[in-house]
């Protein structure tokens, strides 16, 4: 591993999406945004649904939206479990409007508490992917 | 000495036999290939989870409060098994391992007096427990692999599962499903889900931690996280079974089928010599019959 960077993995249920050596990769994080260097301290958080940012040589390289999961932050490792991730530059604005669309009605249409919450989640990823899309 | 005719039908029942066994092997060989890359693309996956959980665990052990996925309710009276088969058969020994081992388990903890649950995942686990252990089952889930298997199926297993627990239904549940190595070597394996067993802690994490494992710090809370990450780690190694059965069933399809498919070509060889050879005899014996007819003359 190149000196000074940290050892960033992407993981869905389905596939490793990404395992490659950035510089610095900021997550968002259930409580706020973090970033991580190399030689972060021991960490686990939860995800919330938002834009994982990879950043190399002081720029942006890879934007890539996640629906939530969990992060493991080690000093020489980050983590990510994602439940569903898809790059920011393959999100079809369409397809988000609809799911926006759908989630607000499904979260109208329930009734039982636990439904409701699944639903009100929904919502959530769906807002926090049409913002990924606008940008 | 064998019928000319019944030699001839023979031979062509075997090839028939043959063209099946050679096409179902194909076919097999084909989706092995499938499930072995969705096997192998979701093991990631499931071990950085079982990793994480594992240290969580570790910092959270013998604590009160813990949550009961992971502590367990306590006791371990009532078992839940679930077994997870294939829908169909013709793959070779693929059912009756998982299905024997299943049954060892079970004689062994109606032995120590445990109650037994089984949920069948897959429909030939169920035809053959329901002779001995039909009164257990209860219930049958068919087509996970069908088209392919989807996370979303295996998450809402977990979710059932989940709920019973929560409902006192049963203290242990346990996963039974053969691990895929290659198409010949499948491992009959028991996998321990609730309460969660974490595995044995690999060096890397503690080499990582400086050598302290408990020393993560946790956003939000550690019991936050923990009771979402359980119910998420069920899902994952509910659908990590699922895959390797699938790889699993396939694999041991294919060589079933490719060994039958050879003794298919064995046993029409033998036929065909067999054929030949009493093809010979009788036209030597209307030979004989009319030279000696000849002679007699």
């Amino acid at each position: 591993m190149a000196e000074g960077k940290v050892e960033f993995e992407l993981v869905s249920p389905e596939k490793l999406l990404l395992s490659e050596p950035v510089e610095m990769v900021v997550v968002p994080g259930e409580e706020g945004d973090f970033g991580v260097l190399h030689q972060h301290a021991p960490f686990i958080s939860a995800v919330r649904p938002g834009v994982i940012k990879v950043h190399n040589g002081g720029k942006v390289t890879e934007q890539i939206f996640v629906s939530g999961g969990f992060a493991e932050v080690t000093p020489a490792r980050c983590t990510v479990l994602a439940e569903r991730a898809v790059a920011v530059a393959d999100i079809d604005r369409g397809a988000a409007e609809q799911q926006l669309r759908d989630a607000r009605e499904d979260l109208a249409d329930e009734k039982d508490e636990h439904d409701r919450d699944q639903a009100e989640r929904q919502v959530a990823v769906a807002e926090a992917m049409m913002a990924a899309a606008i940008g | 000495m064998p019928n000319l005719k019944d030699l001839r039908v023979r031979i062509a029942s075997v090839k028939a036999t043959q063209k099946i066994t050679s096409a179902m092997k194909m076919v097999a060989a084909a989706k092995l290939r499938r499930a072995q890359e969705q096997a192998e693309a979701a093991r990631p996956y499931a071990e950085r989870m079982e990793r994480m959980l594992g240290s969580l665990a570790a910092a959270s052990a013998g604590q009160a409060g813990a949550p009961a996925l992971l502590a367990g309710s306590g006791r371990a009276d009532v078992h839940l098994l679930v077994v997870g088969t294939a829908d169909r058969g013709l793959c070779g020994g693929f059912n009756s391992n998982i299905v024997r081992n299943s049954r060892q388990l079970i004689r062994s903890l109606v032995g120590d007096g445990k109650t037994v649950k089984i949920l069948c995942v897959g429909r030939k686990g169920r035809d053959a427990l329901r002779r001995e252990y039909g009164d257990m089952i209860i219930d049958t889930i068919e087509g996970v692999t069908k088209p392919r298997p989807t996370f979303d199926k295996s998450e809402s297993i977990a979710e059932r599962i989940t709920r019973m627990f929560e409902d006192g239904e049963f203290d242990v549940c346990t996963l039974i499903y053969a691990e895929f190595r290659s198409a010949i070597t499948q491992i009959v394996t028991r996998q321990q889900l609730i309460p969660f067993a974490p595995v044995a802690v690999d060096e890397e994490v503690a080499e990582a931690g400086g050598g302290q494992k408990a020393s993560y710090e946790y956003e939000p809370s550690e019991e936050e996280i923990l009771e979402a990450l359980l119910p998420r780690n069920l899902a994952v190694q509910i659908y990590k079974g699922i895959l390797e059965n699938n790889a699993s069933e396939q694999g041991s399809r294919m060589t079933a089928m490719d060994s039958a498919t050879r003794n298919a070509g064995d046993m029409i060889n033998n036929l065909t010599l067999i054929y030949n050879r009493t093809r010979q005899a009788v036209i030597t014996r209307e030979l004989i019959e009319i030279i000696s007819a000849k002679e007699a003359l």
